[in-house]
């Protein structure tokens, strides 16, 4: 097999089913009742946390391409940025459905006066023109536009994880993690982007 | 001790206690047998098991508990989901890790300081704090900030009835109650995420109403260490965060005294945090709460002022401003 072939029938369909793993998990906690006395906050953290986690790994890919020097990485990134956004609508319909019972007036309440609700919803909005033009066609029609759009999931990043820091009582742990992972992901890039600059 | 008959119109723990824990119990005698095997011949990883079987932690049945007063004719939520899904930050700040790390706590031997303007001040055996009181059953709902709620059958006596027996003096205007500190067995400790200990306080009229409970079981059994082994605080007008657990010291004071979430963050915690549907959080709704146990589809339920408890108390708030003294 070809590099190419390697990464079209072996490693993106591994990739693939992998992404799927934490959904399974959850679903098999659902089923051997092994959820805890609230399954929907279960529900909510857990996509919640799934959605950020695929958010980090799809900027994860560039570095990783640069540092490895393996392009065809590159193949998996639009796959994990989908994910993302499949966990994100996930995530949004637990609270939209589950926790806020579908009382539109209640959301929207919500979306505008609480705001970690009003920076999550944000975020998960602006997933929403990213995940539609997640295709060669579009690619091929908006050009560089294109480029500058999907710029836009560094600040669905940002806000997704300021989302996580202001929701949480006082254990602030987890979203610092998150945030300097992200830091870390946007600082390389800026640092690159400057010697290739400079150079 | 009180020696009181048994009335006829008691009710049995058992009449109370669901069937299913019966089921549990036994299970639990089952697993804990297999369980014990295991872990003698392996050193199997035991917070793998932990996820999957109930707290490993005798189950002692305490005796002569009586029926009390003020109970919630709703059904009380399982023994696992309430031993189960708890905040005690001392343990971690998941709703399982209590469950998993508290069997690091020490109950035994456990003293009780008591301090401040009081008349008996010293510091007491834990047994000889408990020896004169006869322990009740109370139902009652528990309503934490968080706006989730569960139905809980605890076991333990009037506050007031222990606070009398210490004499406060007339200075004596509120009571603070500060939890355990020990970071070697209370894992959480050792990151400062609250001012450790943990304290809590009520005001005397507070801390002598009928309502006020010291607890030490609950489903009729020993208090399990998650929930706040072997004497904690219950006040169920109150978020649940008023009711501090596994307590070690008593004190009496003029002033108010300071509380842990409302040093941690004033302006979403207040000092008298009763339970108020009209009130936000400053980051959520506490119009409605959802009932745990339930499932996916549990329906909310419009919280009630006083957590449903108005007529007991809502005597001692006349003329304050609930917005200001939250």
């Amino acid at each position: 097999m070809t590099g190419e072939q390697v990464m079209s029938w072996v490693i993106k369909p591994t990739v693939f089913l992998a992404c799927l793993l934490p959904l399974g998990l959850f679903s098999f906690n659902v089923i051997s009742e092994n959820l805890s006395a609230d399954p929907i906050k279960d529900a909510t953290l857990f996509t919640g946390d799934w959605t950020l986690r695929f958010l980090l790994i799809t900027l994860l890919i560039t570095p990783l391409r640069k540092l490895t020097g393996w392009s065809r990485l590159l193949r998996l990134r639009r796959m994990l940025g989908l994910y993302a956004f499949f966990y994100a609508c996930l995530h949004f319909l637990v609270w939209f459905w589950l926790d806020r019972e579908l009382q539109l007036g209640e959301v929207i309440e919500d979306i505008l006066k609480r705001p970690y609700i009003t920076v999550g919803f944000s975020a998960f909005v602006m997933l929403i023109p990213l995940a539609i033009t997640s295709n060669k066609f579009s690619i091929r029609r908006l050009k560089q536009r294109w480029q500058t759009l999907h710029k836009l999931v560094y600040i669905i990043a940002a806000l997704g994880i300021l989302h996580f820091l202001w929701l949480v009582k006082v254990d602030v742990l987890e979203p610092v993690i998150y945030g300097l992972i992200l830091i870390l992901l946007l600082g390389i890039r800026a640092w690159w982007d400057r010697q290739s600059r400079a150079s | 001790m009180l020696i009181k008959t048994k009335n006829k119109n008691d009710i049995q723990s058992s009449e109370i206690t669901d069937p299913e824990i019966y089921k549990q119990r036994r299970e639990f005698i089952k697993q804990s047998g297999q369980f014990a095997l295991a872990a003698a011949g392996t050193l199997a990883a035991p917070e793998l098991l932990a996820g999957t079987l109930p707290p490993i932690a005798p189950r002692a049945k305490i005796e002569g508990v009586i029926k009390g007063p003020y109970s919630t004719d709703q059904k009380p939520n399982k023994y696992k989901d309430i031993t189960n899904y708890c905040n005690f930050y001392e343990f971690g700040t998941g709703k399982r890790d209590p469950a998993a790390n508290a069997h690091t706590l020490k109950t035994s031997p456990w003293q009780v300081a008591i301090e401040g303007e009081v008349e008996k001040p010293g510091v007491y055996n834990l047994e000889d704090i408990l020896k004169p009181h006869t322990f009740e059953e109370r139902i009652y709902r528990f309503r934490c900030v968080e706006a989730w709620s569960m139905v809980v059958p605890w076991v333990g006596f009037p506050l007031a009835d222990l606070i009398k027996r210490f004499k406060p003096t007339s200075k004596a205007k509120y009571v603070e109650f500060t939890t355990l500190f020990d970071p070697e067995n209370m894992p959480g400790q050792r990151r400062r995420i609250l001012s450790w200990p943990y304290k809590e306080g009520l005001r005397m009229d507070e801390a002598m109403n009928p309502l006020t409970m010291m607890v030490v079981g609950l489903y009729g059994e020993v208090l399990p260490n998650q929930n706040g082994a072997p004497l904690r605080l219950i006040v169920p007008w109150k978020y649940g965060f008023k009711s501090i657990k596994s307590i070690a010291k008593i004190r009496f004071t003029e002033t108010q005294p300071a509380t842990a979430w409302n040093t941690s963050a004033p302006r979403e915690y207040g000092f008298y945090s009763n339970v108020n549907p009209e009130v936000s959080h400053p980051r959520w709704s506490q119009a409605k709460e959802r009932v745990l146990g339930s499932g996916f589809f549990a329906k909310k339920v419009e919280t009630k002022i006083y957590n449903g408890y108005a007529e007991q108390v809502a005597g001692l708030y006349t003329g304050m401003d609930l917005r200001k003294f939250y």
